[in-house]
C-alpha cells in the first residue's frame, strides 16, 4: 500500500500525460490485429494493420483507384495469363532485395490449400517467374477483377520465410503457427517493431521505402481499446492522438472539446433488409409466403420512413440509399439510387392489391452488436411496419449467433451490411447476394432467392474483361433488384473518427486507416 | 492428511470435468466460429470445408472427448482468433491479471481492516455512519460505472493517471511485470481501486461485525476489568480473533477476483485473461473459452483446497477429523 501511495504521489507529481513527441502517431481502435500472418486470417481490420507493413503489387491511391505498387506495369498476355513487371530497387525491411521469387512465393503461399484467405485469389492457378523482375499469374479462366484481388495480397519475402521456417501459412485447423504470425518483414512504409496483442503494437518508419512518403511520421503506436467509453476518454485525456471508431453519441462531446476534431464520411458498408424466399414464413407456417409477391415487398419498402431513421437514430450521419452499392463502387448507377418514398397510403394500396388488406405476419431479425445502431434500426422498422398494419415478430441477437442462423436461411426478414470489400466492386453483390446458391455463387444468398436473370448476369460479369460492358451488366442487375424490390436498401453507415486538431488523417469509405497519408503537425 | 489431499484432488478432477462438459454443451449456443472466420462472401462449400477441417461438424460429445484427450496431453489447442497456441496466450495474460488481483487484494485489506476496526470501536460516530452509507454505495455500484467514473475524473478531467493499459512492462523470464516502472504503477492505480472496491467494503463490514461480536465476549470484558490498556485489548486480543473469517473470505475472494476481473479488464483495456476471454466470446473462439473455463475451475478447486488445508493447520481441533 505504501508503495502504491508513493506511486500515486509520483504520478501526481510528474503528470503522466507525456507530451506527444513530434511525428509519433498514437492511435486506437476497438479491434486488434489477430495475427501478422497475411494468410492465416480473413479479418479486415487485421489486413488494414498489415497493410502498413506490407506492400501489394497494385494498391489504392487517395481516391481509392488502383495504381501501380510493387508492380510497375502489367498486361494480359492471354485471357488466363497476366504478366507483371516488378519495381526494381525495392528492399524488404531486413535489407533483402525484392524479386520475382518473392511474388511467386507470396502467391503460392496464398493459394496453398491450408491458407485461410485462399478465397481471395480463387481464380489464380499459379504464379510463374519469367525473369528476376517479371512474373506471370495464371488464371483458371478469364477474370476481370485480378487487380482488385491483388490489392489485398501482401508480398512477403521468400528468404525470410525460409529462414524462419514459415513457408506454410499459419492455420488453426492444421495446428500450424509460424514465426510470421507475430513478426513481419514487408517492403511497406512502416516496420513492425513490436506486437503485443490487445495491448500495444509499435511501428517505425521505413527510411528505405521505395515510394516518396506523403506522411511525416517517425513512429506509430497502436493501442487497441475495446470499450467505447474508455477509448473516447483516452483521446480526451491526451493519451491517444486519434481513434478510428467514434460512437455516434460521442460526436458532439468531442467536437465540443477544444483541441479535438471529428471527421465523418459515409462508409462503403451499406445496410439492407433481405427476405425469406421459401414457400412459407417461419412466423406464419401453413400459409403462402406473402413476401414472394413483389407488391408486398414494395409495400414494406414504402412503409419504411428512411428520413426519420436518418435523423433520429443515425443522428443525421448516415446516407440513405435506394440501390445495393455505394457510389464509389463500380456498378453503382445514380439513377436508381432514390429509395421508394415513405407512403403509407401506397403501402395500403399495394397490400390490398396483393390480397392482404389486413396485413400479414412476418419475423424481422437483426444483430445487436455488428452494425451501427443495428438494434434501434430494427426496432424502429418493426414499429413502422406495425403502423402499416403488418404484424411483426421482431428479434435482435448477437452477431455470433445471428450469422449462423441467417446463413442457414432460418429468418423471414433479416438485416445484412455489405461493403464489397476487399475487391471494392459491385460484382461481389452479384456473386454473393444476387445469384442463387450454386457453383460457388450465392454465398450470402441465404433466403433461397432464385432469379434466373440475375444468375445469368452474375456469370456474364464474372468473365467480362471489357470494363464498360462489365459495368453495364452490373447496372442491369442492380436495376432488376430495385424494380423487383428484391431487397430493401436502407443506408450507408456513417464512419466517424476523432483526433487531436494537429493530426491530419484522411478518411476513406472502406474504413481503412492509411497512416502513410497522415500528418502530425 | 495424504488421504484427505487425495480425495480433494479426486474432487478437483470431477469439478473440472463438470465445468468443461457444461461449457461444451453451451458453446453451440455461443455462436458459430465458422461464421466469424469466413470471408464476407464465402460460398457454402467454403464454409463447410472450414467446418470440417476444424472438426466442428462432429457431435459435441466427440469434440469434448477430443478436447479431453488433448488436454490430458497438455495440448489446449490453437486459438481460432489469434492463431496461436492457447497455452501461450494464457501464459502471456496471466501476469497482468495476477498483478492486478494482488494489488487489489492488498489494497482492500490495508484499507478495509482499519476502517472496519474504527467503525466497530466508534459504532455511533458520525464518521462511522458516513462510512456505512458510503460502503452501501460501494457494494451496489456496478464495476463498469466505478471504472468509467474514475477514468473521467482522474484521466480525462485531472489528467493525473492513464485511462487504460498496463504502462511499460519489464520482462523477467516469461513473466511481464508492471511493478518495476513508474508508468506500470500509475496504470495499476485506477483498475486496482475499481476491482478492490467491492472486496474492500465486504472486508470492512465483515471486520466491523466480527469486532463488535468479539468485543462483547467474556474474555474482553475480563481484560477490561483487569485494566489492560485498551490498545492492547482492541488490537492484540480482539482484532486477531476477528480476523479469522477475513482470512477465509479473502482467500476465496482472490479466486473470484481472478475469474471476474473481466469487467474491470474490459473497461481499462487491461491485457489480462478476462479481456482474452471476453474477446474469445465475441469471436466464438472455442479453444480459448474452453481453456479459460478449465483454468478457472482449476483455480477455484485449488484455492478451496488451500483454504481447507490452512484451517487444519491453524485450528488443532480439525486435524483429527477427515476433511
Amino acid at each position: 500500500m505504501k508503495r502504491g501511495l508513493m506511486a500515486l504521489a509520483g504520478a501526481l507529481a510528474i503528470m503522466v500525460t507525456q507530451s506527444a513527441g513530434a511525428q509519433t502517431l498514437r492511435w486506437s481502435a476497438p479491434g486488434d490485429a489477430v495475427s501478422f500472418d497475411p494468410n492465416a486470417q480473413l479479418d479486415s481490420f487485421t489486413q488494414n494493420i498489415q497493410l502498413m507493413v506490407y506492400d501489394t503489387l497494385v494498391r489504392r491511391n487517395r481516391k481509392l483507384e488502383i495504381e501501380p505498387g510493387l508492380a510497375t506495369s502489367w498486361q494480359i498476355v492471354e485471357p488466363t495469363r497476366w504478366r507483371f513487371k516488378l519495381r526494381p530497387g525495392v528492399k524488404f525491411h531486413d535489407g533483402e532485395s525484392f524479386t520475382a521469387d518473392d511474388v511467386v512465393t507470396t502467391v503460392m503461399r496464398t493459394i496453398d490449400p491450408d491458407s485461410r484467405n485462399k478465397g481471395n485469389l480463387a481464380t489464380v492457378v499459379k504464379a510463374e517467374k519469367v525473369d528476376d523482375m517479371t512474373v506471370d499469374i495464371v488464371l483458371s479462366g478469364p477474370y476481370p477483377l485480378l487487380l482488385n484481388d491483388l490489392t489485398g495480397i501482401f508480398v512477403m519475402s521468400k528468404s525470410w520465410l525460409e529462414k524462419n521456417n514459415s513457408m506454410k501459412p499459419g492455420n488453426t485447423s492444421t495446428g500450424v503457427t509460424t514465426f510470421a504470425s507475430t513478426h513481419a518483414n514487408g517492403t511497406g512504409p512502416f516496420k513492425l517493431e513490436s506486437y503485443a496483442p490487445d495491448s500495444k503494437t509499435v511501428m517505425t518508419v521505413n527510411e528505405g521505402w521505395w515510394d516518396k512518403p506523403e506522411h511525416n511520421l517517425k513512429r506509430i503506436e497502436f493501442r487497441p481499446i475495446k470499450s467505447d467509453a474508455t477509448r473516447v476518454a483516452a483521446l480526451l485525456s491526451g493519451e491517444i492522438d486519434m481513434i478510428s471508431s467514434l460512437p455516434l453519441q460521442d460526436v458532439p462531446r468531442v467536437t465540443g472539446t477544444q483541441g479535438f476534431k471529428v471527421v465523418e464520411d459515409p462508409s462503403l458498408r451499406l445496410i439492407f433488409l433481405g427476405f425469406n424466399w421459401k414457400p412459407e414464413l417461419y412466423a406464419d407456417p401453413g400459409k403462402k409466403n406473402p413476401l414472394l409477391d413483389v407488391k408486398v415487398r414494395q409495400a414494406l419498402w414504402h412503409a419504411v420512413d428512411l428520413d426519420a431513421i436518418q435523423k433520429r437514430i443515425m443522428r443525421g450521419k448516415s446516407r440513405n440509399t435506394g440501390t445495393m452499392v455505394a457510389p464509389p463502387v463500380p456498378g453503382y448507377v445514380a439513377d436508381i439510387d432514390k429509395p421508394l418514398a415513405f407512403d403509407l397510403a401506397q403501402t395500403k394500396k399495394l397490400l390490398t392489391e396483393a390480397g392482404y388488406p389486413n396485413g400479414f405476419k412476418t419475423g424481422l431479425t437483426c444483430t445487436n452488436d455488428r452494425y451501427i445502431a443495428d438494434e434501434q434500426l430494427c426496432l424502429a422498422i418493426a414499429g413502422m411496419w406495425t403502423k402499416a398494419g403488418i404484424q411483426v415478430d421482431v428479434k435482435t441477437e448477437s452477431k455470433a449467433t445471428y450469422f449462423p442462423r441467417q446463413d442457414r436461411g432460418e429468418l423471414d426478414v433479416w438485416m445484412l451490411g455489405w461493403a464489397t470489400l476487399p475487391q471494392m466492386d459491385g460484382f461481389s453483390v452479384l456473386s454473393g447476394i444476387f445469384a442463387s446458391r450454386k457453383d460457388g455463387y450465392g454465398g450470402s444468398n441465404a433466403g433461397g432467392m432464385v432469379i434466373p436473370a440475375l444468375d445469368d448476369l452474375a456469370r456474364k460479369t464474372a468473365v467480362e474483361l471489357d470494363e464498360g460492358k462489365r459495368r453495364a451488366l452490373m447496372g442491369e442487375a442492380f436495376k432488376i433488384a430495385k424494380d423487383q424490390a428484391l431487397f430493401i436498401p436502407l443506408h450507408q453507415q456513417p464512419l466517424a473518427w476523432a483526433m487531436r486538431s494537429n493530426v491530419d488523417m484522411p478518411q476513406f469509405p472502406d474504413e481503412y486507416v492509411r497512416p502513410w497519408f497522415a500528418k502530425v503537425n | 492428511m495424504i488421504a484427505s489431499i487425495g480425495s480433494r484432488l479426486g474432487q478437483a478432477v470431477l469439478v473440472m470435468l463438470a465445468v468443461t462438459a457444461i461449457a461444451f454443451v453451451m458453446f453451440r449456443y455461443v455462436g458459430d466460429p465458422v461464421a466469424m472466420m469466413s470471408r464476407e462472401d464465402a460460398s457454402p462449400a467454403e464454409k463447410a470445408e472450414l467446418r470440417a477441417s476444424l472438426g466442428l461438424d462432429r457431435p459435441a460429445i466427440v469434440q469434448y472427448g477430443d478436447f479431453l484427450g488433448r488436454t490430458v496431453k497438455g495440448d489446449l489447442g490453437i486459438s481460432f482468433r489469434n492463431q496461436r497456441p492457447v497455452v501461450d496466450l494464457l501464459a502471456e495474460r496471466l501476469p497482468a491479471t495476477l498483478e492486478l488481483v494482488i494489488v487489489a487484494t492488498l489494497l482492500s485489506l490495508s484499507v478495509g481492516i482499519p476502517i472496519g476496526v474504527y467503525c466497530a470501536l466508534k459504532p455511533d460516530g458520525a464518521l462511522t455512519r458516513a462510512i456505512q452509507t458510503l460502503s452501501l454505495v460501494g457494494i451496489s455500484m456496478p464495476t463498469f460505472v466505478t471504472g468509467i467514473g474514475l477514468i473521467l475524473i482522474f484521466a480525462v478531467t485531472l489528467r493525473w493517471l492513464p485511462s487504460f493499459g498496463r504502462g511499460d512492462v519489464v520482462q523477467i523470464g516469461g513473466w511481464s511485470t508492471g511493478f518495476l516502472t513508474r508508468s506500470g504503477w500509475a496504470s495499476l492505480i485506477l483498475p486496482s481501486i475499481t476491482l478492490a472496491l467491492y472486496q474492500l467494503t465486504l472486508i470492512m463490514r465483515l471486520v466491523r461485525a466480527e469486532m463488535i461480536d468479539v468485543l462483547s465476549s467474556d474474555y474482553i470484558r475480563f481484560a477490561k476489568a483487569r485494566g489492560l490498556p485498551s490498545r492492547y485489548i482492541n488490537f492484540r486480543l480482539a482484532l486477531r480473533n476477528a480476523l479469522m473469517p477475513v482470512v477465509t473470505v479473502t482467500g476465496l475472494q482472490i479466486g473470484s477476483l481472478i475469474a471476474f476481473a473481466i469487467v474491470t479488464e474490459t473497461v481499462f483495456q487491461w491485457p489480462g485473461m478476462g479481456l482474452l476471454f471476453i474477446q474469445a466470446v465475441s469471436f466464438a473462439d472455442v479453444p480459448v473459452m474452453a481453456a479459460y473455463l478449465l483454468f478457472v475451475g482449476f483455480l477455484f478447486v485449488v484455492i478451496n483446497m488451500a483454504v481447507d488445508l490452512t484451517y487444519t493447520l491453524i485450528d488443532p481441533r480439525l486435524r483429527t477429523r477427515r476433511a
